[in-house]
């Protein structure tokens, strides 16, 4: 059997790719319709040691792990716009960047993310925030399965997620600390279809504004009412999200703000505290 | 309710040696000794021992003996003392019993059945003391051909090469985390690696901040389930990443940190609140499949800017060689293959003890696969779990394996007497726990001390053992298995290790 190496096979050197980049002063704009992965990663990296800290990212289409090369010590900070479809694990272990995409996203947004900003004009799919650990990520419409798995805080680092439209299932498993927000936008009939929400969760807040029944969440996650201080939260999240996307799905602060929100948190720190024999 | 279990241990104390100075009370964690109400006499509650043995190395006057209880249930080879009293503890606690080190059980230790070659007459011995002996091991994804040019008296190298590490003995420490051990025992392997010139694994607490920059170097940090103390600068910092999916002790589950163990400093490690349980889920959530692993060890890749070799960490399961192949082909540089013997801190008795494979099964599968495959060279192995001493790491090379990972054996260097009550955060050796007036017995400095001794003593052993068989280089033993005979072994064992019998 032949060994494939898929992700590193073929990959060109940089001075055959720099052509695919347009370097002016502080911003490069990068053609990603003929790189590999790996190849416009290197572009990207390339562009930031030359100087630019805007990045505009044309005709992506598919490459994976946009944004994750851009670890710097100092740290920099880089804004990448991108027009297409990023592959999986945009912004994965993202270090305080700004990824803004307009297209949908693929699998594994914001991986391990540990700060930053991730805003998605469109949909993404499955593994959402995945053991995010700080920085925010709006998606304008729905995600897919698992989304906020492991998602942790510590002090004042709390992580937001805050989606438009709704999640599949396993939405907030083992979710550990953080913030997320479902605003249920494009609901049929104002019926999430999530089931498993939180399972396994012991730490963090999920908002949820739509309907979900009970059996549709985890043993280990309560529902609590909402108190002035969340709807304090909720108002800043919302106009920030409105300010996002606002133009684009024509909807207002007011009227998300208007309806009711179901707030949930873990019933315990400790859910499996009590399983042992010692 | 009344327990029903009888004691494990039974202290003697020698009365004419004792003078009642009272450091067994200070010692002993388990509350075994205790002073009367007028502090004329120490009173001993044996039921509490778990036979650590820290009060007899301790006592001034050499007055204790701690030895294992000898009354018993009627002797039954089915029905033993282990299980009836598991069973006891269990219909009292109604919960999955935990226990600390890897398996006690008496399976059949393959490393035991295997000898090891030496040269007679046919072909010389190296004498070590005299000759140079090569125990520096390279690790990780090696070029399928090198391609080097000649100019005048230069040699260079065209090839591009991957990441490698070296180190200077094929001995590292196996992962254990800060949470589950103490910052002076983590902090004692580390100050060993750096001396010794090999590596330590962070487990899955993450790297505290304040050791990056010194033992960043020499540290390979784990990404595991759980994504604890993960960040970009921790990735950065070290010298290899390993990502955990699994470990020999517990394969197939997760793990669970308990709150109270998640103190101030674990908690700023592995950024969580503190109080909080550390959850590991089973899986990695965003790993179902080969495919989503590559993903994964590619983006560590692009996070370290392909300067560090990645790890993958798997317990030796039944498809073992299957599941190594994939994991090569995902982009794995170093695979990490922990056998059914491996360590814990904490895992459910039921898991520690039967499941899994034998290490010395797995490495010669493993190694025989990747071999038929013609993609050995594409990753290195490192055989852990149970790894007591030189011949076994000696035999694990042969096998298959480049290096080995040592835990247990560096605990015990440490002062581990495997008493296996790890999971109860009162080890009194203070080596797993997180009580400041326990830790604090364990002195890193001394400790490293201990460390590289052992790896020094066992270095200059397997040089004894490469020169009887007239091998000067580590690297021409592995998987070298004609240097290896089975004993009381069977055929299929036999084929399965890839060795001949003993006379063959």
């Amino acid at each position: 059997m032949r060994f494939v190496d898929s992700y590193l096979e073929g990959v060109r050197k940089i001075d055959e790719i720099i052509k695919y980049a347009k370097i002016e002063g502080e911003v490069a704009e990068i053609d990603a319709r003929d790189l590999r992965h790996k190849e416009l990663n290197d572009l990207m990296r390339e562009c930031v040691l030359r100087g630019a800290r805007k990045l505009i990212l044309k005709n992506v289409c598919g490459q994976r792990y946009i944004g994750t090369r851009l670890f710097f010590n100092p740290g920099v900070n880089v804004e990448i716009v991108i027009y297409g479809t990023p592959g999986n694990d945009l912004g994965a272990f993202l270090s305080g960047h700004r990824i803004i995409v307009y297209g949908n996203a693929q699998d594994g947004v914001g991986n391990t993310m540990d700060s930053g900003e991730i805003i998605v004009h469109g949909r993404a799919g499955d593994v959402v925030a995945m053991a995010m650990r700080g920085g925010k990520i709006f998606i304008r419409d729905s995600v897919g399965y698992r989304t906020a798995i492991h998602m942790k805080e510590y002090k004042e680092r709390i992580p937001l997620l805050v989606i438009g439209g709704t999640a599949q299932d396993f939405l907030g498993e083992y979710m550990a600390g953080g913030r997320v927000v479902l605003l249920g936008l494009n609901l049929k009939n104002g019926k999430h279809k999530s089931h498993y929400i939180g399972t396994g969760m012991h730490g963090g807040i999920i908002y949820l504004r739509g309907k979900v029944e009970d059996y549709q969440l985890g043993k280990e996650v309560g529902v609590v009412d909402m108190e002035q201080e969340d709807w304090k939260f909720l108002e800043k999240v919302v106009e920030e999200f409105c300010g996002h996307f606002g133009n684009e799905i024509k909807v207002d602060k007011d009227e998300i703000l208007g309806e009711k929100f179901m707030k949930l948190i873990p019933v315990t720190k400790r859910p499996y505290g009590k399983i042992y024999a010692y | 309710m009344k327990s029903h279990l009888l004691p494990d241990f039974i202290v003697e104390r020698i009365e004419d040696r004792c003078n009642r100075c009272g450091v067994c009370v200070k010692q002993c964690p388990w509350g075994v000794y205790s002073w009367n109400d007028d502090k004329t006499d120490i009173l001993i509650d044996y039921t509490k021992c778990v036979g650590c043995q820290r009060c007899v190395v301790y006592c001034p006057n050499n007055a204790l003996i701690v030895k294992p209880y000898y009354g018993s249930y009627r002797p039954n080879a089915y029905w033993t003392k282990d299980i009836i009293s598991d069973i006891k503890k269990q219909a009292e606690q109604g919960g999955v019993l935990l226990v600390g080190t890897g398996s006690d059980r008496p399976y059949k230790v393959y490393f035991d059945h295997i000898l090891l070659n030496a040269s007679q007459v046919t072909n010389p011995s190296i004498d070590p003391l005299r000759e140079p002996m090569e125990l520096r091991t390279f690790l990780g994804r090696k070029p399928d051909q090198l391609e080097i040019e000649i100019r005048d008296d230069d040699i260079e190298i065209k090839t591009e090469l991957y990441p490698n590490l070296v180190v200077e003995t094929p001995i590292l420490f196996a992962g254990m985390s800060y949470g589950a051990i103490s910052k002076n025992a983590f902090l004692a392997l580390a100050m060993a690696s750096k001396e010794f010139g090999t590596l330590f694994c962070t487990g899955e607490g993450g790297l505290p901040k304040d050791m990056r920059e010194e033992y960043g170097p020499v540290a390979i940090v784990q990404c595991a389930s759980g994504r604890f103390g993960v960040d970009p600068e921790y990735l950065n910092c070290a010298a290899a990443i390993e990502i955990k999916i699994g470990q020999g002790a517990k394969p197939g589950i997760g793990g669970h940190l308990p709150g109270e163990k998640v103190t101030a400093e674990i908690s700023a490690t592995r950024m969580i609140p503190e109080g909080t349980d550390a959850l590991s889920p089973a899986p990695h959530h965003d790993i179902y499949s080969i495919e989503d692993l590559s993903m994964l060890i590619y983006a560590l890749k692009e996070a370290t800017n392909y300067e560090k070799p990645v790890f993958v960490k798997i317990a030796a399961v039944h498809n073992v060689a299957a599941i190594a192949s994939g994991i090569v082909r995902a982009g794995a540089d170093v695979i990490v293959i922990d056998g059914f013997r491996g360590g814990t801190g904490a895992s459910p008795k039921v898991m520690r003890d039967h499941v899994g494979i034998p290490i010395e099964m797995a490495i010669a599968a493993v190694d025989q696969r990747l071999r038929e495959e013609g993609i050995r060279h594409k990753c290195s192995i490192i055989a852990s779990g149970g790894i007591r001493c030189s011949a076994d790491v000696v035999k694990a090379i042969a096998l298959g394996a480049d290096a080995v990972y040592i835990g247990t054996a560096a605990l015990i260097a440490l002062g581990c007497t495997m008493c296996q009550k790890c999971y109860t955060g009162k080890c009194a050796w203070g080596i797993c726990t997180q009580d400041p007036n326990l830790a604090k017995r364990l002195n890193p400095k001394e400790g490293a001390k201990r460390l590289v001794n052992l790896l020094r003593a066992w270095s200059l052993e397997i040089k004894d053992m490469l020169g009887g068989m007239g091998i000067n280089a580590i690297e021409s033993l592995r998987g070298n298995r004609e240097h290896l005979r089975g004993i009381g072994l069977e055929e299929w064992e036999l084929r399965v290790l890839g060795i001949k019998g003993a006379g063959e």
